[in-house]
């Protein structure tokens, strides 16, 4: 092949991909534009505390900021002692080449990769229809206070859902806390609890504190899970019992894009609430970007 | 481990089920939902002590909700079929009580910009089967009619089938849609789609006057017409509840029923019951 | 408490939660399979929604030729997957043609030609969009990009597979970078010195040499990336048209297995044979996308063991 043609070629070839590249940016800063343009506007204090009025033609969000927020403290509460007591398992406590390690691993892989609805159908039987119902046999004789779509269901299938993203960061976390540190812990006499509580854990914190953000993030942006499992339209009060039915801003979203009763009259407050769930979930997920980043150089000049 | 023990005695406080406000819970037809929303903001003003919670999610939704047990009061757009009210007995020993609390004309929505004057039953049938696929068959131009349906837990899907359809299926084509409002959002966008749904909804499209015959003069959904049956398609819209309704409920029921609650109907769109 | 006995109790406490991912993934497997049982074996739901009604064709009425319908409200109603099926495989097939050449172009683009200030732009900004719920997707897909594509096409119907499929790659575009990613850069940097020091140009590096040593793991993100679009249920369910079509045309509407899930179970009386059907559809779900994961870490590892394996 002649020079000029390889040049061709390599001209052709990072211009191919590098145009991939820019199309998927741009149409990043395409959908993002759009919904900062037409959705920052309505934004305002009253919006955000206020309840929706007139079949969600009027009025702000406030019980759907709620909603989420009580969402995902409930299900960090559940998800982030489970995922850390797993990575902390699987690096530390586990016997090499164990196969429980090997079924863990592959496990927490594959509850990644299950669809989110079917989250929703697995909160629905298991959750609702056999965990909730027998409460209620158990402590209630029979009357239904748990068997019902709830906030404590939705919470605990979210929790499995963001399983493992927090065992993922807590396990890297650990991972590059030095061999050194517990060789040392041991040598002034540690147990192996004492050197994970006081050694590794403290360490790991930043790694810990990543995966639990996006997590959050994650559970904050879902609606399939949550679909049939506790999130209501309209209602008139907070949340306050683990019981109770709940207001998200995500299924907000979706239910003002498709059931509301006045289109144009919901479009900016729909374009409103879009913007601060992105929100939301976008400064989520940033602070864990810049944790993430601080943690790994701080690492890297320790070293 | 002081920090564990806060949070478990914190959730134990929180589990302990609600006796203060009585709750009543209202779940079902997507078609009222908007109309239950504005009843339980206006009820509530007047009686403070008590909460309404108000979810949608369409008739079947509802109905399955009260023979779950999870539901107070279920909102329909049809009445129960023999086959739910069965399984309401088998769990509960009771085939519900039927308490209808507003009308609606359920409309035949066009584009603004569609010339059809009028469709009379049967060609809305035909339509709907996929028999009549070209809007040139009926008076419009030559375009492919695009069909917008409702999902089938919705009660207007179910009264649109059996009362227009004569219980056959819809077209495969018909695309269905989440909600009234999607089919309503879709036919403004939509030069050839035509849509159905209750007349409340729809702002930005034209309704379609229907005649029951071919020799019949077309109408309408309006008060006088729905309230006459001129217009032929308009249904009942019930509140469901498991027993004769007491306390809380009953109080609330006949304020909806009684003038307060039936001059809200009007102000959404639909048509009192008396 | 003895601090030995406290030690054992920790580390018992510790293996427990750890177990309870494998719980977990086998619960989910059990009680979605239970209900999805009756399906296969009980009577009284094998009469109106057997196997043979879920898979082959069946007659509106009497009179009327037989077909493939999903219409499960009807006097007799109709269960055909058929429909439904199609429906997801041409939303993936749209969605991968749409999202793989833009994901794995810009994944080689990031790791072979980019300077290193250009890729901690592009890193992030890509990442970005996996931050993106997909019900803002969907909404995105129905309220604005439905128009565009209508009218820039000139189609008949709104929603329909092509704008369903590329609302779905916008969601599949991240998890096939990522991974994409992440295999081209394990690829070792003396692969590519050795093949720049005997003259190849970075286009012939990347192509001949650093594509083929990675290709386990681009695999693997294809893999994952259908993984995903098969199970993601908001997107479809906002911006498909929801229409159980049998139809391989990317102009008609469509309706998916999870949207069809999360349209309709809201609705069904527990334990109806249309209960159980959709968690039938579920287990489906469950299956494919259990199946096509396993299939992306086999490569995944593979990778790993080429890579490892070379250096050796």
């Amino acid at each position: 092949m002649s020079r000029r043609w390889i040049n061709r070629i390599t001209f052709l070839f990072m211009g191919l991909t590098g145009l991939a590249c820019a199309t998927v940016i741009l149409l990043v800063a395409l959908i993002l534009g759009h919904i900062a343009y037409h959705g920052v506007h309505h934004l305002s204090w009253e919006f955000l505390t206020t309840a929706p009025r007139a079949g969600m033609t009027e009025g702000g969000i406030f019980p759907a900021i709620f909603g989420t927020v009580f969402l995902v403290l409930l299900m960090t509460i559940a998800v982030v002692p489970l995922g850390v007591c797993t990575a902390v398992y699987l690096q530390e406590y586990a016997p090499a080449g164990s196969k429980l390690v090997h079924a863990v691993r592959l496990a927490i892989q594959n509850l990644a990769g299950v669809p989110a609805i079917v989250f929703g159908l697995f909160g629905l039987g298991f959750f609702i229809e056999f965990a909730g119902r027998s409460v209620d046999r158990l402590f209630y004789g029979g009357q239904l206070h748990f068997g019902q779509p709830a906030i404590l269901w939705a919470a605990l299938t979210m929790a499995l859902l963001t399983l493992p993203t927090v065992v993922v960061a807590t396990e890297e976390a650990l991972r590059v806390v030095p061999r050194g540190h517990r060789e040392a812990a041991y040598a002034l006499g540690a147990t192996r609890w004492q050197m994970v509580r006081y050694v590794l854990l403290p360490q790991a914190t930043g790694g810990i504190l990543t995966g639990t953000i996006l997590a959050v993030s994650r559970g904050a942006g879902e609606v399939a899970p949550i679909l049939f499992t506790g999130a209501a339209y309209y209602l008139p009060e907070l949340p306050r019992r683990l019981n109770h039915q709940f207001m998200e801003l995500g299924y907000h979203v979706y239910v003002m894009a498709t059931q509301s009763p006045d289109v144009d009259a919901t479009k900016p407050i729909l374009y409103a609430t879009v913007f601060v769930l992105l929100t939301l979930t976008f400064l989520l997920n940033f602070s864990a970007v810049v944790l993430r980043a601080r943690i790994r150089r701080r690492l890297a000049e320790g070293r | 481990m002081r920090p564990m023990r806060s949070i478990t005695a914190g959730l134990l406080a929180l589990a302990v089920p609600l006796n203060a406000a009585a709750t009543i819970t209202i779940k079902g037809s997507d078609t009222l939902v908007i109309l239950n929303q504005k009843w339980a903001e206006a009820y509530r003003a007047k009686n403070p002590g008590v909460s309404i919670q108000v979810t949608g999610g369409g008739s079947g939704t509802g109905i399955a909700a009260l023979i779950n047990g999870s539901t107070d009061i279920c909102a329909a757009s049809r009445p129960m079929s023999r086959k739910e009210k069965l399984s309401l007995r088998d769990r509960f020993n009771t085939l519900g009580v039927e308490i209808p609390v507003a009308r609606d004309g359920l409309a035949v929505y066009l584009n603004d910009s569609n010339p059809v004057k009028e469709l009379t039953l049967r060609q809305v049938e035909q339509i709907y089967r996929g028999k009549i696929a070209n809007w040139k068959d009926v008076g419009g131009e030559d375009a492919k009619i695009i069909l917008y349906s409702r999902e089938n837990n919705s009660g207007t899907y179910v009264y649109f089938k059996d009362n227009v359809l004569q219980g056959r299926d819809f077209s495969p084509m018909a695309q269905s849609l989440p909600g009234t409002a999607a089919v309503v959002n879709a036919v403004v966008k939509d030069k050839r789609g035509i849509g159905y749904g209750g007349a409340a909804y729809a702002k930005g499209i034209k309704f379609c006057p229907i005649k029951k015959t071919d020799g019949d003069a077309a109408y309408e959904p309006t008060l006088e017409h729905v309230k006459s049956g001129k217009y032929p398609i308009s249904r009942d819209l019930y509140f469901y509840v498991r027993s004769k309704p007491s306390g809380d409920i009953k109080s609330f029921i006949g304020w909806v029923t009684g003038p307060e609650g039936q001059e809200l109907v009007g102000q959404v769109g639909y048509f009192p019951i008396r | 408490m003895s601090r030995r006995a406290a030690e054992s109790a920790i580390e018992a406490v510790i293996r427990v939660s750890a177990s309870l991912a494998i719980v977990g993934l086998v619960l989910i497997f059990v009680f979605i399979g239970k209900e999805a049982l009756p399906v296969l074996l009980s009577q009284e739901v094998r009469q109106e929604a057997g196997l043979s009604r879920l898979f082959l064709p069946q007659s509106p009425e009497p009179s009327e030729p037989k077909e493939f319908a999903w219409q499960p409200i009807s006097a007799i109603p109709k269960y055909s997957l058929l429909p439904l099926l199609t429906g997801t495989i041409k939303a993936t097939v749209v969605a991968l043609l749409f999202a793989l050449p833009l994901a794995l172009g810009a994944a080689v683009f990031s790791s072979e030609f980019a300077p290193s200030w250009l890729r901690e732009i592009i890193k992030p900004s890509i990442e970005l969009l996996a931050g993106i719920p997909s019900v803002v997707l969907g909404f995105f897909a129905l309220m604005v990009m439905a128009t565009y594509i209508q009218d820039l096409l000139g189609l008949d119907y709104r929603l329909n597979a092509i704008n369903a499929g590329i609302a779905l790659g916008l969601a599949v575009i991240p998890i096939v970078f990522t991974v994409a990613e992440d295999a081209l850069t394990a690829v070792p940097q003396s692969y590519r010195e050795g093949s720049i020091a005997l003259g190849a140009t970075p286009w012939q590096t990347a192509w001949r040499v650093v594509l083929p040593a990675a290709f386990p793991g681009i695999f693997a993100a294809c893999v994952l990336g259908f993984g995903r679009a098969i199970g993601e249920t908001m997107i479809v369910l906002m911006a498909s048209g929801n229409a159980a079509v049998l139809s391989l045309s990317p102009t008609d509407p469509l309706r998916t297995l999870s949207a069809t899930i999360a349209a309709e179970l809201g609705e069904v009386v527990h334990g109806s044979p249309h209960y159980h059907v959709l968690f039938f559809i579920g287990t489906l779900l469950f299956l494919f996308t259990f199946a096509t994961n396993l299939l992306g870490q086999a490569f995944v590892e593979r990778l790993k063991q080429r890579l490892s394996g070379s250096r050796l």
